[in-house]
């Protein structure tokens, strides 16, 4: 079964800039893929129309069952709910603990407050953050504050993870120990992973399905790819 | 049952909201305040003026005076043609006599100028009272009854009452544009004010936006703050016609200048009055900030 599937999609952007050319693509439940490419070659602009913060021009997006292209402003939320998007700012709250900012996205979903205890916890249990339930965002190193933003995306147990340069602040050991949570929650919980990166070292190390862009056109989709540079 | 939980959380996040940006909803309930105590104003004497024209116009008659030589069959005669007449609703006869005798109880002056007249050289005349169903045809239903034969004169309140009357609803209707322009006023002030609550939350709704919230979740805290902005406004202005009213009318108990124009009793109008004022208070609110929401947010 594929998760995500794309036909002949073209993103135009309003100020004359096409940043995906005639794309099409399918990614299969449970599979781990790295989208790999220079700046500009569309890798953000796939992961944005992914959870529809774009529209493709032309061309079909269907995740999950759901036409994105054609989903209304106002049920935007129905796709959100299904995936989880980590970015390489992290997008914490600076007022709330750890495991506030977890439980903020159950809070939103109108979930109960013990069904939002037991689900924040074995989030910040899977990402190795139990016992820092309750800093504040300041007082964690970067890899710290990411794997949080890690916890509130995989907290309500999406069958998607979109990440966009998820080590893009962090040194390479940091970086590691994010693969690692990375790896882990698609083992154990069978989550689709889609990240975005230019990090060579990783996506080496990984052995991963790699989707390689320039320019906005698909050059490689590859099984256990590696960082080619020839395609960059 | 999640609907209660998520709109708990909106009624949370909206009074956060106004504690955490106190000056600014102060501004706003001081703007609502004023304008609220000026919509109280212009309701309370509005309310009076209907009042009033309602009391004047039960009491209007048109009085149908014979000829002095009409006889008692004669008056049966136009009795009868007042009763087929439209727009009559009721009416009495009072013969000259009984006039008379009337105006002899009136005053002290007219008991002894009217004790030398005796019915036959009397001036006075056998008259009809008649009440009217509809006051705006009561100058035509005059005229045909002034046709009739045996009637004389034929009299109905024009004049100083009617005049009045027009004065009144005319400032009745430069109230009410006075308040519509301070309800906008207040409106556009209100919309400011949930503007920069909601940009001091952006951060907040976009990552509420990113995990999935819809949009009912995230406008409602800033709907329900416009109205708790909208309730505290009315606080002032429903003290105000509580007591300001009750004293009021107290002070000249009951009557406006005259006896002419009569007050509506304090209780229960200012109950319904005050309910009026925290309805249009939070309505307000509520209009301001759901359009601050639809044009700020964008969702």
């Amino acid at each position: 079964m594929d998760l995500i599937r794309l036909k002949n999609v073209e993103k135009k952007y309003k100020n004359g800039v096409t940043a995906i050319y005639d794309l099409n693509l399918a990614i299969e439940k449970g599979s781990f893929v790295f989208v790999i490419g220079g700046s500009g070659s569309g890798k953000s602009t796939l992961i944005k129309m992914l959870y529809r913060e774009e529209k493709p021009t032309k061309g079909q997006v269907i995740v999950g069952g759901l036409d994105v292209a054609k989903l209304k402003n106002k049920k935007v939320y129905k796709l959100r709910r299904k995936l989880g998007i980590v970015f390489q700012d992290y997008r914490l709250l600076p007022k709330l603990t750890v495991y506030e900012n977890v439980a903020f996205a159950l809070e939103c979903l109108g979930e109960k407050k013990d069904e939002i205890r037991v689900k924040v916890l074995k989030a910040l249990e899977d990402v190795g953050l139990k016992n820092k339930v309750h800093s504040y965002p300041d007082q964690l190193s970067g890899g710290e504050q990411q794997r949080v933003s890690i916890a509130r995306a995989i907290v309500n147990n999406p069958k998607l993870l979109l990440c966009d340069e998820p080590t893009g602040n962090l040194d390479p050991e940091k970086s590691m120990e994010i693969m690692k949570a990375l790896n882990d929650i698609n083992k154990n919980r069978g989550t689709t992973i889609i990240m975005a990166t230019h990090d060579e070292k990783i996506v080496n190390k990984m052995k991963k399905q790699v989707i390689t862009l320039k320019d906005g056109h698909l050059v490689k989709f590859k099984q256990k790819g590696k960082y080619e540079n020839e395609a960059i | 049952m999640k609907l209660f939980r998520m709109l708990g959380r909106s009624i949370r996040d909206a009074f956060k909201s106004v504690i955490r940006n106190f000056s600014l909803s102060l501004a706003s309930i001081s703007c609502i305040t004023i304008t609220l105590i000026i919509v109280a104003v212009a309701i309370i004497a509005s309310f009076n003026v209907q009042n009033f024209t309602k009391e004047i116009e039960k009491d209007m008659t048109i009085v149908v005076f014979l000829d002095n030589d009409t006889t008692e069959k004669e008056a049966k005669e136009v009795e009868r043609k007042i009763k087929n007449t439209d727009n009559v609703a009721k009416y009495t006869f009072q013969t000259k006599t009984e006039v008379k005798q009337k105006m002899q109880q009136e005053s002290e002056v007219f008991n002894t100028v009217l004790e030398t007249w005796d019915d036959e050289d009397s001036p006075l005349k056998d008259t009809f009272q008649v009440k009217v169903k509809e006051i705006e045809k009561i100058s035509n239903t005059a005229s045909k009854i002034e046709k009739y034969k045996h009637v004389a004169v034929v009299r109905y309140g024009e004049g100083m009452v009617d005049k009045m009357v027009r004065a009144f609803s005319s400032i009745e209707k430069i109230t009410y544009g006075i308040v519509i322009a301070l309800v906008l006023v207040t409106i556009f002030l209100i919309i400011n004010t949930i503007k920069l609550t909601i940009s001091a939350r952006r951060r907040e709704i976009s990552i509420m936006r990113l995990v999935g919230a819809s949009n009912f979740t995230i406008k409602t805290p800033f709907i329900i703050e416009g109205m708790i902005l909208g309730m505290f406004g009315a606080v002032v202005p429903i003290i105000i016609t509580m007591y300001g009213y009750t004293a009021f009318y107290n002070h000249f108990n009951g009557y406006l200048f005259s006896e002419l124009i009569k007050l509506i009793k304090p209780e229960p109008f200012i109950y319904q009055a005050s309910l009026a004022i925290l309805g249009i208070g939070m309505l307000v609110g509520m209009i301001g900030s759901a359009s601050a929401v639809r044009k700020y947010l964008k969702v």
